[in-house]
């Protein structure tokens, strides 16, 4: 199993093993979280893994992952996290002091996003097989959007805006995984996404659809959407902001930040008409204060996303199978 | 009645396939036919030409022989079938109309465009004649083919022509068995055929020649409807021209080609040898890669980092007529910007090319098909090697030692070609070029499409490049799943030396020898620098170069220092290395990460041109690999470096070391460059020496490397090896298709 790096391996890993097992209605729907209708009240739940190296990193830790993750996958679900389980698999011989600074992380998230984690569950396993700590959160939310938002949603004409800069979470964990040093402080991301989708609802802005830019980056999560809409999204090179010492260790390590992991960005997809208000609400609140407009949705015979580089090219943004394999001859 | 008359008569049908439309055959069938007082008939027909010929034995036998000497220039007769029928006893010869079922399948070849023949342009030349400065003047022996073709048979309908009707003295040319012009498909005069125009109208002067002469002449910028697509010209004397044209097609500093007046002008500026000359020439008119004279006097931003000029001559009257009037060099490259498709039409044009072309030189007869200028480099004295085969070449087919399967090849994802394959011929189509734009995908797509309808083919079986990520592949993954067909992924280097062996006509098992810059391993790494005991039925890893690291994965082909910081790193031992290569390079290596393993031959080229400091970057594909072959001159040496052989694997890393230790001594760079040369040369032989098998395959960009190439064949065969080589399809990506088409066709 080589399926990990949530590319077209990891995709096809769902589709052709997980889909057909559980098939049901609320799964089917692929959504980062599935929709429950109960007794007139809507409810929207996910679960998440967290497997991270190292364990502690600039700007974050696997604790706040766990946390903002799964709450970051209702919010584009267009659900409030009301309630939040936490599994930990821990690793034989693992410092108390470690396992204590991501609780504690986990409770000042959980805080932050105005959730309880109400439930849990421990394993310890033999030292060797496992790397310290994996956790997995589930969540309960409600769904607190008039509309309902998801990739079948969009429409040509739709415009995409991005919450902010890309790359620096995916950055930050290598620098401190391999010990590399890069001019300039990277730190991860990772943060709560929910205020700043919230205040689209309430402001009014009719969303299409929500999409977090975790594994993949900015091009997966974009494909992904464009496959199962059957549209072309475009993007401006241009327009996609990159902090400087981000796009250096990408150019260094020959990673194109377009394809890096984030944890604190997503992408929102709006009717042009909307496009300005929402803009300036998404600039309003601190997790996306760096939102930018980025690009547009348009018909086409199937599900494509292109890049306009800098020279004016219409570059295709592959779904790509897995890590980055050089394509060139 | 004399001895002849009774002799017993005899009566054969005859149909022959293969390239044998619109070259005239007819005509010669029929001039020989009459002269030998035959009877009977010729027709064209959807798989080629049919005839019937009725005579005494001698004479048949005297016909079938003058039809394979007497044949027209362009012809290609790929097979034919001959039987014997009872006589008729009719007498006379006729051409029939063409026969053309569109359920027949189609073994037809499709001809490639032909440059302007000497009769064709003497006329356009002599102001008595009546197509005196007509600029689409052609014959049945030259002009569009390929790129004017809608449809099979090849008759005026099925072209782009069809909307010019012809006046009463083109139509006689094109009835007439005894004219130049008889069938001759695009035919037409200034009265009835297409007409030029430029864009923005209204410009002074009524020769536009003369106006697009002045253009250049002020150092502006021509888009030109050429044969295939557009092309820009700008003065190639101009360095503010030339680099202007860099500037506003966002074109880095890949070499430009040169269109030059004449074959008197090429040697004013370049070294030709007669090979090259005869090249130039050819109806196919290819560029062809040139060493440029010292002093030439040409803008040096035309081509900085390459010891070549690539030069063509003109290839249609619209070129000779321009060239009149502007008798200097001009930089000719394709309409388009950087890393897209060339333009073929002229709405289309206006639009892409309007930020880059002063004036367009337009004209209304369409272009089918988008098919770029080609490029040939002569390796020896006598041996040229396509290295991007398109107009004048495309889609000429390439006769294959495996009967086929109907086979969909889709090439790989740069350099991108694809391939059909039909019984024993492979259909290469031309050079579609890299899949990484939209524009570029929306090409191949059409490409594959136009290549079915045009043969009437119908895949039973679909192959691709086993990389998982090549745009192709992802293509043919997609359309095998909804044809409900087959998919063969087939191992990159597997398919280079493939297509070597199949063009050279070779069978059985053989050494392939697959260098190149990079393709995906059987075993997750990347693999370009291989040894092969292979046949069209499998292959078996038999040696390899010793992996190397390559940090920053596709980062490194853009800049060839990292390539040589992995060298050096495993040759020296990080402490040493570290004193030479840029600390994040380092730290990089030092941790693995982002630096996978390869064994690519193309990288080591890289390395050892950054270290005997002819190339800094790599400021485009394969430029540091070419100046360090260029460095080599005219130095003639058996020196060499070292490469160790064992256990199947050949270590560099006392090549590197060597290396190190003679620039440190400041040998010169050209001594370095042919030890270095010769290194790889030896190894190849001491494989060769070490497997069992006499014939050897050399195929992988790499050997687009003359002296590599011909040093190598050398020594091979001067040791008893038989050596094959790449002529007809390219050693690079561009010939992958005709790897997979004939790996994946002929399994069962
Ligand atoms: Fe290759
Ligand atoms: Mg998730
Ligand atoms: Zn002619
Ligand atoms: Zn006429």
């Amino acid at each position: 199993l080589a399926h990990g790096g949530g590319g077209r391996l990891t995709h096809q890993l769902i589709e052709n093993v997980f889909l057909p097992a559980f098939s049901n209605p609320a799964l089917n729907a692929r959504h980062d979280g599935a929709l429950l209708a109960r007794s007139g009240e809507r409810l929207a739940m996910t679960t998440d893994t967290y497997v991270v190296k190292p364990l502690i990193f600039p700007g974050g830790n696997i604790g706040d992952l766990a946390v903002n993750g799964t709450v970051n996958d209702l919010a584009m679900c267009g659900a409030k996290a009301i309630a939040l389980s936490a599994g930990f698999v821990l690793e034989e011989g693992l410092a108390m002091a470690t396992l204590i600074h991501v609780v504690s992380a986990m409770r000042d998230a959980a805080r932050a996003a105005g959730v309880p984690i109400v439930t849990g569950d421990t394993k310890v396993v033999d030292k060797g097989k496992g790397d310290g700590i994996f956790i997995n959160t589930t969540g309960v939310g409600v769904v607190l959007a008039p509309d309902p938002i998801g990739p079948e949603h969009i429409r040509s004409g739709d415009v995409v805006l991005l919450s902010g800069d890309l790359g620096s979470h995916g950055i930050a964990i290598l620098s401190v995984r391999d010990g590399l040093e890069f001019e300039g402080d990277v730190r991860s991301d990772t943060a709560c996404l929910w205020p700043a989708v919230e205040a689209l609802f309430t402001a009014g802005i009719e969303v299409h659809c929500l999409r977090d830019l975790t594994r993949g980056g900015l091009s997966s999560a974009l494909n992904e959407i464009a496959m199962i809409a059957g549209h072309r999204i475009t993007v401006d090179e241009v327009l996609i902001p990159v902090k400087e010492v981000v796009r250096g260790a990408c150019e260094l390590l020959g990673l194109d930040p377009l394809y890096v992991a984030n944890e604190g960005r997503f992408a929102i997809f709006v009717p042009a008409k909307d496009a300005d208000q929402a803009l300036a609400i998404l600039r309003a609140e601190p997790v996306s204060a760096g939102a930018v407009q980025v690009g547009m949705v348009h018909e086409h015979t199937s599900g494509i996303v292109t890049l306009r580089s800098r020279i004016g090219g219409n570059r295709v943004l592959d779904m790509l199978s897995g890590e980055q394999l050089p394509r060139i001859c | 009645m004399g001895v002849a008359a009774s002799a017993p008569v005899e009566r054969l049908h005859i149909a022959l396939s293969g390239a044998v439309q619109g070259v005239g055959f007819r005509p010669t069938v029929y001039r020989l036919a009459t002269r030998m007082r035959l009877s009977g008939w010729v027709r064209n027909m959807a798989s080629g030409i049919e005839m019937e010929v009725e005579g005494t034995s001698d004479q048949l036998e005297a016909l079938l022989l003058e039809l394979k000497v007497c044949k027209p220039e362009a012809a290609v007769i790929a097979t034919e079938e001959i039987s014997r029928i009872p006589p008729t006893g009719k007498v006379g010869f006729e051409i029939l109309g063409s026969r053309g079922d569109a359920s027949e399948p189609k073994g037809i070849s499709v001809l490639p465009d032909l440059a302007t023949c000497p009769e064709c342009l003497a006329e356009v030349l002599a102001p008595a004649n009546r197509r005196f400065g007509y600029p689409f003047t052609n014959c049945t022996l030259c002009g569009p083919r390929y790129s004017i073709l809608l449809d099979i048979p090849y008759d005026r309908a099925h072209t782009t022509m069809k909307q010019f009707v012809q006046c009463a003295a083109c139509r006689r040319e094109y009835d007439s068995y005894q004219d130049r012009r008889f069938h001759a498909q695009p035919n037409g005069c200034r009265a009835c055929g297409p007409r030029l125009y430029l864009w923005p109208p209204g410009m002074k002067g009524d020769n536009p020649f003369a106006v697009a002469a002045c253009a250049l002449a002020e150092g502006k910028i021509v888009a030109l409807k050429g044969i295939g697509g557009f092309q820009l010209l700008t003065d190639a004397r101009s360095s503010a021209a030339v680099s202007r044209l860099r500037e506003r097609k966002h074109r880095d500093e890949k070499p430009f080609a040169l269109l030059m007046p004449s074959i008197e002008s090429v040697h004013q500026y370049c070294r030709v040898s007669g090979a090259e000359q005869d090249l130039l020439q050819s109806q196919a008119s290819p560029i062809v890669l040139l060493r440029p004279k010292d002093s030439h006097g040409l803008a040096p931003e035309i081509a900085r980092f390459s010891p070549f000029f690539g030069v063509m001559l003109p290839c249609s009257p619209t070129h000779h007529l321009l060239m009149l009037q502007f008798p200097y060099p001009v930089v000719a490259t394709s309409g388009n910007l950087a890393g897209e498709p060339i333009a073929t039409e002229d709405e289309e044009a206006l639009l892409r090319l309007k930020e880059i072309a002063d004036l367009f030189v337009l004209h209304n007869r369409p272009i089918a098909r988008a098919c770029d200028d080609s490029i040939v480099r002569v390796m020896t004295s006598s041996a040229p090697q396509v290295l991007r085969r398109a107009r004048g070449y495309a889609p000429l087919p390439i006769a294959v030692p495996h009967h086929l399967r109907p086979v969909l090849a889709v090439g790989g994802h740069l350099k991108n070609t694809v391939a059909i394959g039909l019984g024993r011929q492979v259909v290469l189509s031309q050079h579609i070029g890299d899949l990484d734009s939209m524009e570029a995908r929306d090409a191949f797509s059409r490409t594959i499409a136009d290549l079915c309808a045009l043969h009437r083919f119908k895949p039973e079986l679909l192959a691709c490049d086993s990389h998982p990520d090549y745009a192709s592949s992802t293509w043919a993954r997609e359309h095998a799943l909804a044809m409900g067909l087959p998919l063969v992924e087939v191992q990159h280097h597997h398919a280079h030396v493939a297509s070597c062996a199949a063009e050279n006509g070779l069978r059985g098992e053989y050494l392939g020898v697959a260098f190149d810059g990079a393709g995906l391993g059987t075993d997750g790494t990347i693999w370009g620098g291989e040894f092969f005991r292979a046949s069209a039925e499998g292959f078996v890893r038999v040696g390899h170069l010793r992996p190397f690291l390559l940090p920053g994965g596709e980062q490194a082909m853009r800049d060839c220092s990292r390539s040589a910081a992995g060298v050096l790193w495993q040759a020296l031992g990080p402490k040493q290395a570290r004193t030479l290569i840029a600390p994040g390079i380092a730290t990089i290596l030092e941790h693995g990460i982002q630096a996978p393993a390869t064994s690519s031959v193309g990288r080591l080229f890289d390395a050892v041109a950054h270290i005997t400091g002819v190339a800094a970057g790599n400021p485009f594909e394969g430029a540091a690999a070419m100046l360090l072959e260029s460095a080599i001159g005219d130095t003639r040496s058996d020196a060499s470096y070292e490469i160790g052989w064992r256990d199947g694997v050949g270590d560099w890393t006392p090549l590197i070391r060597q290396l190190v230790t003679d620039r440190q001594m400041r040998v010169d760079r050209k001594i370095l460059a042919i030890k270095f040369h010769n290194a790889l040369a030896n190894w190849i032989l001491a494989v060769a020496q070490s497997s069992d098998l006499p014939c050897v395959v050399l195929s992988g960009g790499v050997f687009q490397n003359a002296y590599l190439t011909m040093q190598t064949s050398r020594l091979l065969e001067s040791h008893g090896f038989f050596v094959s080589t790449h002529h007809q399809a390219p050693a690079n990506d561009g010939g992958l298709a005709l790897g997979q088409a004939v790996l994946a066709g002929q399994m069962h």
